[in-house]
């Protein structure tokens, strides 16, 4: 074994070698061009000053100016913006009431998940390929067309009203559409698959005769599944509630669509600065800042993965 | 090869002679079906209190169904299964005052090694001192005291199956399942825990069943052993009865070594068999009492260290007697093993125990030998 190694050549992956160099070099450049580069701009228009001008901030880099021009532009950077943010209690209202949304959120789609993933990975062998696909299937429709659908599932004549009147269940329609409640149903129903993929992936990978020998030592089913079940599908909770919170935490179209005038989520606030009040430089700095909120979990999220990943191999 | 004397010595216990024992755990005309697939066939077999079971057979054949039939994770598609006068159907193997030892260890991987050991203690709200007791002499008793703080990943396979033991042995539960609970293990700590085993086992008067492919393991630790072949048993018998005794071609050829040699019954008194087996082998007179009518044909097996090799023809060259070319011999160190050629091409087997410092052996590579033996080391079988 050893004679042969060493008679053999050494293989490519030890010496630095341009097709691996490419390798690399790909995703690095994808993401130094898509994601880099945009927060960079982000960043410098959030240091900038509102403008009536096209476009709305100054200043605005002239490459044709040089060297000079651009520490021109640096000197004029404010952080006003910045303060602006810590001065309204509005910004801090709509940080806060994201994160509140996104976590109850959170929770909440891991209450309907959990049990979905569980009955999936439980499933004759032959039938999962198909519920998988069930899972993924919505995806093949535009996000925004099913938020509308809820619209019209939701609201006072909507179908979910009809049917609770017709079975007698109420007498009178339910105001759903436009709360807080409409919001919360349509990112559960919006996640749901983020959250049920990974929890799948973590209760199919499951060793089955671990809870033939929880059985076996006198363990009954409910409580094997706390003692076992559970415990071992953790890294698939902590990733699906990850993948849920972060975004829900920035989420626009969702309370947009479905949330009321007192549903305040930051990503409302974002698309009004922008838009309602192209006030760019404060919309940036808003969005800068969630990025920071946000950078905690994300931090804890990848540490999460590389641990598992290392634990894997 | 035979039943050496590795564990405590024996006592003299024998219910399954005795018609008024109990029967303990009882097979009553199980079969087990996996959609077309038989893998237990109409079984009936029963084992007493306090015994020492072994099954064995090849691959397959179903010696893992059997136990998770008594376990509870498989309930048969016919028949029954009762444990101390009690069907087990419908109980669920929480219920169960049975532990098993599973194959592939089935360790809980987020548990270190002593809460894993603990977990069963913990399900009958022992006392948390007494727990911690019982864990500590369970890891003593597998030699994994100071890996009570690892998870199953840090362990070595051999330490797993250590752990899974342990693990299955804590409740010290009146029938123990143990799926080759000492396969990954070296020589040496195998015989260790052969003997811990039994000694526990004696100590505690549980009722042990073990598979084991170490036939020699079989007849180390189990007071009865049962031969198994595709789902069927072929032979339940004490380990000497099945080395000497089988009851067929299959049990001689599964345990041990055995030469086989074609025949014609020519004579079948009280006591008393000849058997003609052609060419290679001659006339063959056995010591023994079997029905069977002149004129069937039979099988004579004989173990090869039960015959007796030299250079030169013995007196009476024509009864129990057979000739032929060295073709290859087998040093073992303690013994050598002789494949010798008869007239008519077959090979028989015989060992030799080396007695003296010589490296050089009396007989060779083609020697022309004689193999002799006496009418009560063999026997006939007739299927
Ligand atoms: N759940 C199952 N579905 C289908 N076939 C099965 C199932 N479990 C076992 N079998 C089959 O039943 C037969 C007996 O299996 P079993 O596990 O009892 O064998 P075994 O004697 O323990 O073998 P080994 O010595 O290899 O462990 C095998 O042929 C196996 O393929
Ligand atoms: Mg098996």
């Amino acid at each position: 074994m050893s004679a042969t190694d060493r008679s053999a050549p050494p293989t490519p992956g030890n010496r630095p070698n341009p097709a691996r160099w490419l390798v690399v070099a790909v995703p690095y450049l994808w993401l130094f061009l898509l994601f880099l580069v945009p927060f960079v701009i982000v960043i410098k228009i959030s240091l900038s000053l509102t403008a009536i001008a096209q476009p709305p901030y100054t200043p605005v880099f002239d490459l044709a100016g040089g060297i000079g021009g651009l520490i021109d532009g640096i000197s004029e950077f404010t952080v006003e913006n910045y303060l602006w943010l810590t001065e309204d209690a509005l910004y801090a209202r709509a940080y806060l009431s994201s994160l509140t949304i996104a976590l109850v959120s959170t929770a909440l789609v891991l209450l309907v998940g959990y049990p979905i993933a569980y009955g999936m990975a439980r499933a004759p062998k032959g039938l999962q390929p198909t519920l998988l696909m069930l899972i993924i299937l919505p995806f093949w429709t535009s996000f925004l067309i099913r938020v509308y659908a809820w619209i019209g599932i939701l609201k006072k004549e909507g179908l979910l009203n009809q049917l609770l009147l017709w079975i007698g269940v109420i007498s009178e329609p339910l105001t759903i559409l436009n709360t807080n409640t409409a919001v919360y149903i349509g990112i559960v129903y919006s996640y749901l698959p983020f959250m049920v993929l990974p929890l799948y992936a973590a209760l199919e990978r499951m060793d089955r005769t671990l809870l033939e020998a929880a059985a076996d030592l006198g363990c009954p089913p409910i409580r094997a599944f706390w003692k076992i079940t559970f415990p071992l599908s953790l890294p698939g909770v902590i990733a699906g509630c990850f993948l849920v919170f972060i975004p829900v935490t920035g989420e626009f179209v969702i309370p947009d669509l479905l949330g009321g005038s007192d549903t305040l989520m930051i990503g409302k606030t974002l698309w009004a600065e922008f838009f309602a009040n192209r006030d760019w430089p404060l919309a940036s700095a808003v969005a800068v800042v969630l990025l920071v909120i946000l950078v905690v979990p994300i931090v804890l999220f990848q540490n999460h993965e590389m641990k598992r990943a290392e634990r894997e191999a | 090869m035979a039943a050496k004397a590795v564990g405590p010595v024996k006592r003299s216990f024998a219910p399954w002679r005795d018609p008024a024992s109990a029967p303990f755990i009882e097979f009553r005309n199980v079969t087990k079906r996996f959609g077309d697939f038989v893998a237990v066939d109409d079984l009936t077999l029963t084992i007493y209190e306090r015994e020492f079971f072994a099954l064995l057979g090849p691959s397959g054949c179903g010696k893992t169904t059997l136990m998770r039939m008594v376990a509870g994770f498989d309930e048969p598609t016919v028949g029954e299964v009762l444990l101390d006068g009690q069907n087990l159907a419908g109980v669920p193997p929480y219920r169960r005052p049975t532990n098993m030892m599973f194959q592939s260890y089935a360790l809980f991987p987020h548990m270190t090694v002593e809460a894993n050991i603990a977990f069963g203690l913990k399900q009958d709200r022992m006392p948390k001192a007494d727990i911690a007791t019982r864990v500590e002499e369970m890891l003593a008793l597998v030699k994994l005291t100071p890996f009570a703080k690892r998870k199953p990943h840090q362990l070595s396979g051999g330490q797993k199956q250590r752990v899974a033991l342990a693990r299955s042995l804590a409740r010290k539960p009146k029938v123990l399942l143990l799926d080759e609970p000492l396969g990954a293990l070296d020589k040496k700590l195998r015989e260790d825990t052969q003997f811990e085993l039994v000694d526990l086992q004696q100590k505690l008067g549980l009722t042990f069943l073990i598979v084991t492919h170490d036939q020699e393991e079989a007849m180390t630790v189990a007071d009865r052993v049962a031969v198994m072949d595709q789902g069927r048993i072929i032979q339940v018998a004490t380990p000497a009865e099945v080395y000497e005794q089988p009851n067929s071609r299959y049990v001689a050829d599964f345990i041990g070594d055995i030469n086989l040699l074609e025949g014609r019954i020519t004579v079948c008194n009280d006591g008393f068999i000849r058997l003609d087996c052609g060419v290679g082998g001659g006339t063959v007179e056995v010591d023994q009492t079997m029905d069977a009518t002149p004129g069937e044909n039979g099988w004579f097996a004989i173990r090869p260290e039960k015959m007796t090799l030299s250079l030169d023809p013995p007196e009476n060259p024509t009864v129990n007697c057979i000739a032929g070319d060295v073709w290859d011999i087998g040093y073992l160190g303690d013994v050598s093993i002789y494949h010798v050629r008869l007239a008519g091409g077959a090979t028989v087997k015989a060992t030799v125990t080396n007695r003296t410092r010589l490296v050089e052996r009396p007989i060779s590579w083609d020697d022309k030998v004689w193999l002799t033996w006496p009418r009560d080391a063999g026997i006939v079988l007739t299927r």
